[in-house]
């Protein structure tokens, strides 16, 4: 079958050895877990130019925010980044309460510690076990994943859902830590152990696995500060930049914890420095079991919280509260605020302005992905095109966070 | 503390200076900003090495009607500064500062997707995260929550790329 004329011209033209050729890399890729776009230009199989396209899963959240009440947001900020959405929670009730000016009970603070660790947990190991699976250590993959549900049976015990939590409010969480969880998180934690070593095994002498990641996509720390890096992909260039750390929220200020760093900003690192955050997290998890108070987890302000089941059915005073917090939102006073919280990625921020009224004049997330693939087309320039994969696997570009 | 030193350096350069909540806050006129940044970045005592947020905030009903707020944080020092700089509509640009961070480009880029705002010297201002042939900028408050789009025409990604890379 002929080809149509202008293809046919487009062959003859251009002569393959010599020329740059333009290849557009996505938006749909097996090898990318994410929709994304590369256009690129390739000299051969080197990488002249990486023009980075996102905006695939771009679904308005700020514009979301602005219709509903300030409680209308949680379900929203779940499907940010949908591999730890606990963290979500927790920054964006975080942020609200400092525009309130409300503290949340102690118990509370231990819980929202506890279970954004697992949820970095969660992370990382969807993180690590699809970028070994890219180059090829599927096996690795597979373990992972299984000790990942592991933790989401933990993370569905505790908040009733497996990834769209809803779990926090202003002002508290919806539910306490079950009966059974210290048993439940052992039991987890068991197999995350056996996983963990049986994967270290796989891959830290492998030399397939290192010759992909090793020297691969490096930033210099320089760099790595200008383009607003956080999380590991900073720490992996020897910054021990954590907002746990650097500007302690929660009860993180409690706890003995190291912040793994690296050494040379490559991919590599960025592994290494995210395998050994699960183990800290770890640590994290244990001591805040150890020494977490009992007492309520949310506080009983009528205008923030909503009234137990039992007064809005049998009262007209709790049938009122509810419905004024329904259907008008929690009234904050006008202002603004920024808090930020060490998501899975990095500094995970969230800027909320009021005004007066009950719901959100303006709710800015500053998603830690974006930075990282906006630091992508430096980091590839010169490279081969199967390094894009593993990358871009590091980066850990997470839909619906970096898109929103 | 930090409010302090900011106004004993820049004293009326800064139109506000306040602190609420824990945030310091401080306004700079719109053609005064590309240096006063610099220099927060490089002086000691101040040192913002990073540039963590930078959007827009639209009130139409003030004037001027946009505010682009920056995020700035040293690493070093350990403190945060929001910075903002207000625009009017009829000439909502400002001085682009990706020479002095590089996360600026891709901020920039989507400020100017969302609100419209222009910045001057940034040399790539393409929309990110939306299409180029779409209408309007969505975080904008006359922005319609339910406003549809019209429907791109097919074309042929061969002799007319719906995107050009740069």
């Amino acid at each position: 079958m002929a080809l149509p004329a202008r293809w046919q011209q487009k062959i003859e033209a251009s002569d393959p050895v010599e020329e740059i050729m333009e290849l557009q890399m996505g938006p749909s890729h097996p090898a990318s877990h994410g929709t994304i776009k590369f256009n690129l230009k390739l000299d051969g199989e080197r990488i002249v130019d990486c023009d980075v396209e996102v905006g695939y899963l771009h679904r308005g959240f700020e514009k979301m925010c602005e219709q509903g009440t300030w409680t209308q947001c949680f379900p929203y900020t779940d499907r940010l980044n949908y591999a730890s959405p606990c963290i979500n929670n927790v920054g964006f009730a975080q942020a609200v309460e400092k525009l309130l000016g409300v503290e949340v009970p102690e118990r509370c603070k231990y819980v929202r510690a506890i279970m954004s660790e697992v949820s970095r947990i969660t992370d990382h190991l969807t993180c690590l076990g699809m970028a070994a699976s890219e180059v090829g250590a599927v096996t690795v993959g597979f373990y992972m994943l299984e000790a990942r549900e592991l933790l989401y049976d933990l993370v569905e015990a505790v908040t009733g859902a497996r990834l769209t939590v809803t779990w926090c409010r202003v002002g508290g969480i919806a539910h306490d830590l079950p009966p059974d969880f210290n048993d439940r998180i052992r039991h987890a934690f068991q197999n995350l152990d056996a996983v963990l070593s049986d994967c270290d095994k796989l891959l830290s002498r492998n030399r397939v696995f290192i010759d992909r990641m090793s020297g691969i996509g490096v930033l210099s720390r320089e760099d790595a500060i200008s383009y607003g890096l956080t999380g590991p992909l900073l720490r992996a260039t020897g910054v021990p930049y954590d907002v746990r750390k650097a500007h302690p929220y929660l009860v993180y200020d409690r706890f003995d914890f190291e912040v793994p760093t690296g050494e040379k900003g490559d991919n590599y690192d960025r592994f290494n420095v995210r395998f050994q955050e699960m183990a800290q997290s770890r640590r994290i998890i244990e001591q805040a079991l150890a020494s977490i108070p009992e007492g309520p987890v949310s506080i009983t302000d009528p205008g923030v919280v909503l009234p137990p089941k039992h007064r809005v059915y049998n009262s007209i005073e709790g049938l009122m509260n509810h419905f004024k917090l329904i259907m008008e939102g929690i009234k904050i006073p006008p202002g603004e605020a920024y808090s930020a919280v060490e998501g899975a990625n990095g500094e995970l921020g969230f800027y909320v302005v009021s005004d007066g009224s009950g719901r959100p004049y303006r709710v800015r997330v500053r998603p830690p992905c974006f930075f990282g693939m906006a630091a992508l087309n430096r980091m590839l320039i010169g490279r081969m095109v199967p390094d894009i994969i593993t990358t871009f696997g590091m980066i850990n570009m997470i839909g619906g966070e970096c898109d929103r | 503390m930090l409010i302090e030193k900011l106004k004993e350096r820049f004293g009326a350069d800064l139109l506000e200076a306040e602190e609420a909540r824990g945030d310091e806050t401080i306004v700079l006129a719109r053609d005064r900003a590309p240096e006063i940044l610099r220099a927060l970045r490089d002086e000691q005592g101040f040192e913002f090495d990073m540039l963590i947020d930078l959007t827009g905030v639209d009130w139409p009903e003030r004037k001027p009607r946009f505010e682009v707020v920056y995020h700035l944080n040293s690493l070093r020092l350990g403190h945060r500064l929001r910075v903002k700089v207000r625009v009017d509509e009829g000439d909502a640009w400002v001085h682009s500062v990706v020479g002095l961070w590089k996360a600026a480009d891709w901020l920039e880029r989507e400020c100017y997707d969302m609100f419209g705002i222009t910045f001057k010297g940034h040399g790539d201002l393409r929309r990110i995260l939306l299409y180029d042939s779409f209408e309007g900028h969505p975080l904008r408050k006359d922005y319609p929550y339910q406003r549809r789009q019209p429907i791109v025409p097919e074309t042929d990604p061969v002799t007319n790329p719906l995107r050009p890379s740069r």
